[in-house]
């Protein structure tokens, strides 16, 4: 290493200079410029192939402004609208915010607390079809396991979950946080591993323990990387299809269902696939600044997984 | 001294008997996590171990009455309804579910790379590129998937399923390995070039072994991805041949006397491979998890 510094100071200065460059930055050249094209090319294709032509496509399919009309008519339509607005903005927060709270609860070092971590992972690694279908049959109504436990312990009569819209609803919910409050519990729990303990040392000396510890220092560390993970969040919960075609299967009678289950009725019991589409394609003026509010964030760099 | 330490000693009691409520809080909110996480598998245990096949209603029974592996043997020797084909659907699955994982490390650790490490521009744009993937949920897709795949001539065809999956599952695997990458210094690359190696080898001898955890985080997601579909596997697979364990689900959904016994022993089984990878991998994960400690 020596050596080169001492050639490097040796050389004359001017050939430092040069054309003006970010730092860490250089120009590619022969083999290397082939390797970075061949290694970017998968995935450039998957990407053309495989989302700008479905993404393109699935506007021009939704492109009939009549489609709309027949939308706006349709009673069903509205209530799935209201229903999704529900399950996304209380789903994602309730899950987001008990994610970021249990994240601390699995920084202790016990080692009880590691070995629950591992089955609290479970519903994650759980397919969502098989655990979802188990919801169902768990609040079926009297018969269910809720129901019975529910008896047996208060002796009250629980509800038919199912015969109620906004049960229903709050039914889904609870199967969507059981679902994925691990996923951003791990990721959070990631985030706040790379706190620099120094911080938190120095807010100890200051007095700041418990939840004045959590506010002044883990909030302001986590902010951003709350923030794109709540908007990643909602953005596939939008699409989430599998909670309520088989928590609540839409019932009672497609009062708890939401714009994706609405949109495969459409498809495939109406043989509508462009209605299927066009209920779907209506969530995109919500969706527009959601992408457009995760590329900014991203792109100033502040983010950290 | 006793003077200075007189005033102390409630001060103690008090922080001592905080301390206890701290941990007797830790231990009931455990619990409650504990029997939250469970719950719904203790609900698919009780239902595949009882003896009778269309049995879901809850007796009362913490334990189902005279249980029996009945309804797994059903599924293992494929004699219950519906799942006559259970292996070939089973294995259908796990095709789809390796080759979304396998595929999704491969493209996207050598996209990351590319960007990342090769010094190739600004690195923030291929993650902003890959992200417009999500301008539309995936399940707003499955319709013009359908027939886009149809014009490739991948009608009724698993990659069909495997190329969504990948789709879908690379703008966050890219995301995760652009922000990991980040942790390690370019300096180790530099060393590895100056020695001659070519971009290949730096990126097989040193870039994968280096990103494990994020790999193995990325893996668990993809095979996930592909695990939890249904909707995919359900529009895009139509032949018996190509039927995935997920895609049939929705037959039985409609029959109240299905088999749901033999059903959710299926179900447990068919829960096997994500857990055993998950098992695998998560020394790495954890390993992951401690890197930014030791990094900040």
């Amino acid at each position: 290493m020596t050596s080169i510094g001492e050639a490097v100071a040796a050389a004359p200065r001017t050939s430092l200079k040069g054309p003006r460059r970010p730092p860490g930055y250089r120009h590619l050249h022969g083999s290397d410029f082939t390797w970075t094209v061949a290694f970017i090319l998968p995935y450039a294709a998957v990407f053309l192939a495989f989302a700008v032509y479905p993404i393109g496509y699935a506007l021009w399919m939704a492109r009939d402004p009549a489609l709309y009309a027949t939308l706006a008519a349709d009673p069903r339509y509205l209530t799935s609208l209201v229903n999704t607005l529900l399950f996304v903005a209380i789903g994602v927060n309730v899950k987001m915010f008990l994610a970021l709270v249990l994240s601390g609860f699995f920084l202790r070092r016990d080692w009880w607390v590691k070995a629950l971590l591992f089955v609290y992972m479970v519903p994650w690694v759980i397919a969502s079809v098989q655990a979802f279908i188990a919801f169902h049959w768990m609040l079926i109504g009297d018969a269910g396991l809720v129901d019975g436990v529910l008896s047996a312990l208060t002796g009250i009569e629980g509800p038919v979950w199912f015969n109620h819209r906004w049960l229903a609803i709050a039914c889904n919910i609870i199967a969507y946080i059981w679902k994925w409050m691990p996923f951003w519990t791990l990721i959070f729990l990631a985030g706040r591993t790379a706190i620099p303990r120094v911080l938190y040392d120095a807010a100890a000396i200051d007095g700041a323990t418990g939840p004045r510890r959590f506010i002044h220092v883990t909030v302001p560390m986590l902010a951003n990387l709350y923030l794109l993970c709540t908007l990643l969040s909602v953005i596939w919960t939008l699409g989430d299809f599998n909670t309520v075609y088989f928590v609540s299967a839409g019932g009672p009678s497609s009062a708890s269902d939401v714009l994706t289950t609405l949109g495969f009725h459409y498809t495939f019991e109406q043989a509508n696939p462009a209605l299927g589409v066009a209920a779907m394609m209506s969530a995109l003026p919500a969706l527009v600044p959601i992408v457009i509010l995760l590329l900014r964030k991203l792109d100033s760099g502040e983010v950290q997984l | 001294m006793s003077l200075a330490l007189a005033p102390l000693a409630p001060a103690r009691r008090r922080y001592r008997r905080r301390r206890v409520l701290t941990e007797i809080g830790a231990a009931i909110l455990g619990l409650a996590l504990l029997v939250w996480s469970l719950v719904p598998v203790y609900q698919m245990f009780l239902i595949a171990l009882d003896p009778e096949e269309g049995e879901i209603e809850f007796t009362g029974n913490m334990w189902p009455h005279g249980a029996s592996l009945d309804g797994f043997h059903d599924v293992v020797t494929q004699e219950a309804r519906y799942l006559e084909d259970f292996w070939r659907q089973f294995g259908n699955s796990l095709e789809i579910g390796l080759l979304t994982m396998l595929l999704t490390v491969l493209i996207t650790s050598l996209a990351s790379f590319a960007v990342g490490r090769m010094r190739l521009g600004k690195s923030g744009i291929l993650t902003n590129a890959a992200l417009l993937t999500y301008a539309l949920p995936a399940s707003f897709l499955v319709i013009p998937f359908y027939k886009i795949m149809f014009g490739y001539g991948l009608s009724d065809d698993p990659w069909a399923v495997v190329a969504a999956q990948v789709t879908f599952a690379s703008p966050f695997a890219i995301l995760i390995l652009q922000h990991y990458g980040r942790l390690l210094p370019l300096e180790i690359d530099d060393s590895a070039r100056i020695d001659g190696a070519s971009a290949l080898q730096v990126y097989l001898r040193i870039y994968l072994p280096l990103m494990a955890p994020a790999l193995a985080i990325v893996a668990i997601y993809a095979l996930l991805l592909a695990w939890n579909d249904y909707l995919y596997q359900f529009v895009l697979l139509t032949s018996d041949r190509h039927l995935t364990v997920s895609g049939t689900q929705s037959d039985l959904f409609a029959d109240i006397d299905a088999p749901w016994n033999a059903m959710m022993a299926a179900a447990i089984l068919y829960a096997l491979p994500p857990v055993a990878l998950f098992c695998a991998l998560y020394r790495y994960v954890a390993r992951g998890l401690v890197l930014g400690e030791v990094k900040g």
